[in-house]
């Protein structure tokens, strides 16, 4: 290597080559410290391969949507707004590295990213010891407050309660079938349904519980199980934990057996426009999805919406679905916190953000709570034969988020405050903060 | 020893397809009622006489339909009731169109419209076309799941003596769910009239369905209606006889239980059997995932890693042969898997041989770099797919001929899995018969067996091996296509077989076809009978555990190849 370097250096012509690619090298790594001094940088930590590709990417197109708006509109604090996008590439660990490198090394003021909970866990300590901002925007299992964290998705009490209330009083259902990728969230989230439906005296033998491996493609025995417990004589219902990709083999099989919306509905968390997007969606007519935002609901806001949102991607056909909206409503919040405490320092930024509200795309305004939740409307949706939802229940007003569970045991006295207590896990009935 | 075995499977394929013909056969009755209904539709849907409507009913129907125009879901429901209580002709075309979400509102106007198949407008009070688009705030009246109970138990109700049997059937069958007693007077006459002995039965079963919800009928009326549902069976029948209610006599209630107890003890039979095709089912996805793999590292030796990619893109020519087929030639959508097959095995084939020639070739021997190297490659694959498709899934549509279900006696079986294994064991046939049959089958059973030897009788082995591998990747992308219509088409899809095809050409043992074959079902089946007991997590590591043992005492799987072919 070394020899063939000096023997090529040796010869006129090439030893020029050689002067001219170091020199726009040099200009090429000096240009973004140039830059640097007049934009405001924002990381964007989304998976851009590997499994979690299907749902980040979209996030990441989003963001970059969102920083176009917001330059046009002449960026924030006199200075424009630059993007800086990594890839993570599905893998947790990474999450954690790339996001020191956002922090230390792109000096990024704040980190919109993240889908999973585990890889929201793999950068929690970087993001505290670095003490920067990450907003996160999908719906997940609740039992968290940081300090340096805001969650804009769905707690467990803004999406899957409201659900199963929802299916109790106007389904009648009285047996349930709880189904879960098997990590974190399922787990958790079952766990609160279950302590909840035990709660408004469901029997032991009234709930099913069932976890599948990630990406689980062989359906047909769980889903003639649940037509089984169904055949009990009693309402049966599915509320289903089922991540990413193995829900388009769990509704084909739910079609193939027959299994209709009328007879066994199934309400989902974590299927949504994008994941409809690969099935077709006849036979799964009246199934239905819990979320904070649909495409189909129509507000003015919403409209306007879709069509800058389909304009910047050049697809008039793109979806749009509810982390999406979360990470409208979170990068507004900041865009406020930030003219409000007048910099992008990070505590001044924590600080202001607590009461800062933004409207969402359903018509209402959402307000940062202390716990860094913050409101939102729940609404049931019913598929629909085009593979949108036609929207059949709401809340009456907005829900605000709660980090910690009323419903279990270990956390049922837990609030998080960062205003006044200045903490994640004050337990009301000890007085103390740090947990149960 | 292999000659009985081929008969075996020759057999055992033969069996496959009579039950597919069979199944063919029952399928008609089972597939045909949709059809059957939109053709039966058709004259009711349209206005029968427009010009000479009957002025009592109509102002009847008109109140009827107002409660429409709230856009409430329980004002809708009560105009579904007040719409089939009118008894008028347009009723049921009323009520269908509702369910089609065909029916709109306009508040303005105060009147209601639905469109037929053919999206004209009609006035739903007088039957009359509407002139050009209506007003305009049409709205759809919309439904959810209650609505759309109540509007099956409606039509049921309406249609029990259409002119179509099938009809007749789903209309009984709708009215068995419903269990709506004011049903009663209508299925009674309809049974008085009933001529075919299958809708008779279903009319019968109906009827006691009803009669043992109903709070009035004697105790000898319902003891009769528990044997009539008790003689029915399966899991509706279930559900009927545990959900009697409160005020039903004991000895009913003593009845029912032991008639639940006997359909339970029936279908635990069932299951047994289910659980066997379920496991034939898996085993055969298995099987067709794994059957590249036994050539390419089975055969061959090389470890590929890439092999889950082959079956991918398999898929994606999947997808884009039906694009291109909706494009410019719809018609030939039923056969577009057909066509996807051999565009499939020879996209993937040309990759693999590419593969081959580029990479493995120089990796002869060395497995460890060949691992990486190929690991590497599915990495690349997968972007590469990636960046061309995007990363969500791509849908791939079911032709007409795999959708949908028949029953065989309880055991419901879908036409997508019967035609996979139908499919899977047709190519391991045309696999094996290359093998055995051809020149390049015999050059290659040389070559992998005695390499040097092969070579010095003329035979081009660089040559060989590069035909090995594209056509063992062209079997992996075969496979892709059948894959498609089980699984997402995304750029993830190999890596979820990856592992299970090592697994099974492993068990199954090394370089032996038959073993694949053998392993890929027992694996398949072992997995669905230990999967209701301890559930889809823990049935994938039990399985995992019991190769891992098997392998200690038989390191080289069920069918080890002997002879001086292995100790070289």
């Amino acid at each position: 290597m070394h020899n063939f370097i000096r023997t090529v250096a040796e010869r006129p012509i090439a030893r020029r080559w050689l002067l001219a690619t170091g020199l726009s090298l040099g200009l090429l790594a000096a240009m973004p410290q140039a830059k640097a001094q007049e934009t405001i940088k924002i990381g964007i930590l989304h998976s851009l391969s590997g499994t979690m590709a299907i749902s980040e990417t979209t996030l990441k197109d989003t963001m970059l949507f969102l920083i176009e708006e917001q330059n046009k509109k002449g960026g924030l604090l006199g200075k424009k707004l630059e993007a800086v996008v990594v890839d993570p590439a599905s893998n947790w660990p990474l999450f954690a590295e790339k996001a020191r490198e956002l922090i230390t090394k792109d000096k990024v003021s704040v980190v919109f990213g993240c889908w999973t909970s585990v890889s929201r866990k793999s950068v929690l300590p970087v993001f505290k010891e670095l003490n920067s901002i990450l907003f996160y925007p999908v719906q997940y299992e609740g039992e968290e407050s940081e300090r340096n964290v805001f969650y804009t998705g769905a707690a467990p009490n803004q999406q899957a309660i409201p659900a199963v209330d929802y299916l109790a009083k106007e389904e009648k259902v009285q047996r349930w079938v709880l189904a879960g990728t098997d990590y974190v969230y399922p787990r958790t989230t079952n766990r609160i349904l279950e302590a909840y439906l035990k709660s408004k005296g469901v029997k032991d033998a009234d709930i099913m519980i069932n976890y599948t491996p990630f990406g689980h493609s062989d359906w047909q025995t769980i889903v003639s199980n649940i037509k089984k417990f169904g055949s009990a004589g009693r309402k049966t219902a599915i509320v289903s934990t089922i991540n990413g990709d193995a829900n388009v083999p769990f509704y084909k099989e739910l079609g193939n057996q027959g299994i209709k919306a009328k007879d066994i509905p199934s309400v989902a968390f974590s299927v949504g426009e994008e994941e409809l997007a690969g099935i077709d969606t006849k036979p799964l007519v009246g199934h239905m999805a819990a979320w904070n935002y649909f495409q189909s609901v129509k507000s003015p806001a919403n409209a306007e919406f879709i069509k800058k949102w389909q304009a910047f991607t050049k697809n008039p056909k793109r979806v749009t679905n509810d982390p999406m909206e979360a990470h409208v409503v979170g990068f507004n919040m900041w865009v406020k916190a930030v003219e409000k405490a007048k910099t992008v320092d990070p505590d001044k930024v924590i600080d202001a953000l607590p009461g800062i509200q933004a409207p969402n795309l359903t018509g209402g305004v959402s307000t940062m709570l202390p716990n860094h939740h913050i409101t939102k409307p729940v609404f049931i949706g019913e598929v629909r034969a085009d593979g949108q939802f036609d929207v059949v229940w709401k809340t009456p007003g907005l829900v605000p988020g709660d980090a910690w569970s009323k419903h279990l045991p270990g956390s049922k006295d837990l609030i998080g405050d960062w205003v006044k207590l200045k903490c994640g896990n004050y337990n009301t009935v000890t007085k103390k903060c740090g947990g149960a | 020893m292999r000659r009985k075995s081929e008969r075996l499977v020759l057999l055992l394929c033969a069996l496959a397809f009579g039950a597919a013909l069979a199944g063919g056969a029952s399928a008609q009755t089972q597939i045909d009622p949709p059809a059957a209904a939109e053709s039966a539709a058709a004259p009711q849907a349209a206005p029968d006489v427009p010009s000479a409507p009957q002025p009592a009913p109509l102002t009847g129907l008109a109140k009827a339909l107002e409660h429409f125009l709230a856009d409430d879901f329980s004002e809708t429901d009560a105009g579904i009731g007040a719409v089939a209580a009118t008894g008028d002709a347009r009723a049921a075309a009323i009520i269908e169109a509702l369910q089609d979400r065909r029916l709109l509102f306009s508040v303005q106007d105060k009147k209601v419209f639905y469109k037929d198949k053919d999206d004209k407008l009609f006035d739903a009070a007088t039957g009359s076309a509407a002139a050009g688009a209506g007003p305009p705030d049409l709205t759809n009246v919309r439904i959810n799941n209650r609505l759309r109970r109540t509007i099956d138990a409606a039509l049921g109700g309406l249609r029990l003596q259409a002119g179509d049997a099938n009809r007749r059937f789903e209309a009984a069958q709708a009215v068995l769910k419903s269990r709506d007693e004011n049903a009663l007077p209508a299925l009674d006459a309809a049974l008085a009239k009933e001529t075919d002995a299958r809708v008779k039965r279903a009319l019968g079963q109906a009827r006691a369905a009803v009669i043992l919800h109903s709070s009035e009928g004697s105790e000898a009326d319902k003891l009769a209606a528990v044997a009539t549902i008790r003689e029915r069976g399966g899991q509706e029948a279930l559900n009927l006889l545990a959900s009697l209610p409160a005020g039903t006599p004991p000895a009913v209630v003593g009845a029912a239980r032991d008639a639940v107890a006997s359909i339970q003890s029936q279908l635990a039979v069932w299951a047994t059997a289910q659980n066997a095709w379920y496991g034939l089912s898996l085993g055969s996805v298995l099987l067709l995932a794994a059957i590249g793999l036994a050539i390419t590292f089975g055969v061959m030796g090389v470890i590929n890693m890439a092999h889950g990619e082959m079956v991918m893109i398999g898929a994606y020519v999947t997808f884009v042969v039906q694009e291109l087929i909706r494009q410019h030639n719809p018609a030939l959508f039923d056969y577009s898997l057909l066509i996807a097959v051999p565009a499939a095995f020879l996209i993937a084939g040309f990759i693999g041989i590419l593969i081959e020639q580029g990479i493995i070739r120089f990796l002869y021997g060395r497995p460890l770099e060949t691992l990486l190297a190929t690991w590497g490659l599915s990495l690349v694959l997968q972007q590469a797919v990636r960046t061309a498709f995007g990363p969500t899934n791509r849908e791939v549509g079911a032709p007409s001929w795999m959708s949908g279900a028949f029953e065989v006696g309880h055991l419901s079986i879908t036409y997508g899995r019967l035609w996979i294994i139908c499919f899977t064991l047709g190519v391991f046939l045309l696999l094996l018969a290359l093998l055995r049959y051809t020149r390049l089958g015999l050059e290659m059973r040389a070559v992998t067996q005695n390499r040097a030897m092969a070579a010095s009788m003329g035979i081009r082995t660089a040559r060989v091996d590069a035909l090995t591998f594209g056509l063992g990747s062209g079997i992996a992308g075969i496979a892709g296509v059948a894959l498609s219509q089980i699984d997402n088409v995304s750029p993830n899809l190999g890596q979820g077989y990856i592992i299970d095809s090592f697994m099974v050409v492993v068990f199954g043992g090394v370089g032996n076809l038959w073993g694949t074959l053998v392993g890929a079902f027992s694996l398949g089946i072992a997995n669905k009978f230990l999967e209701p007991y301890a559930g889809a997590v823990l049935a994938k590591i039990a399985i995992l555990v019991l190769i891992i043992l098997f392998i200690q005492k038989r390191p080289r799987g069920l069918f080890a190849l002997k002879g001086r072919a292995v100790e070289a």
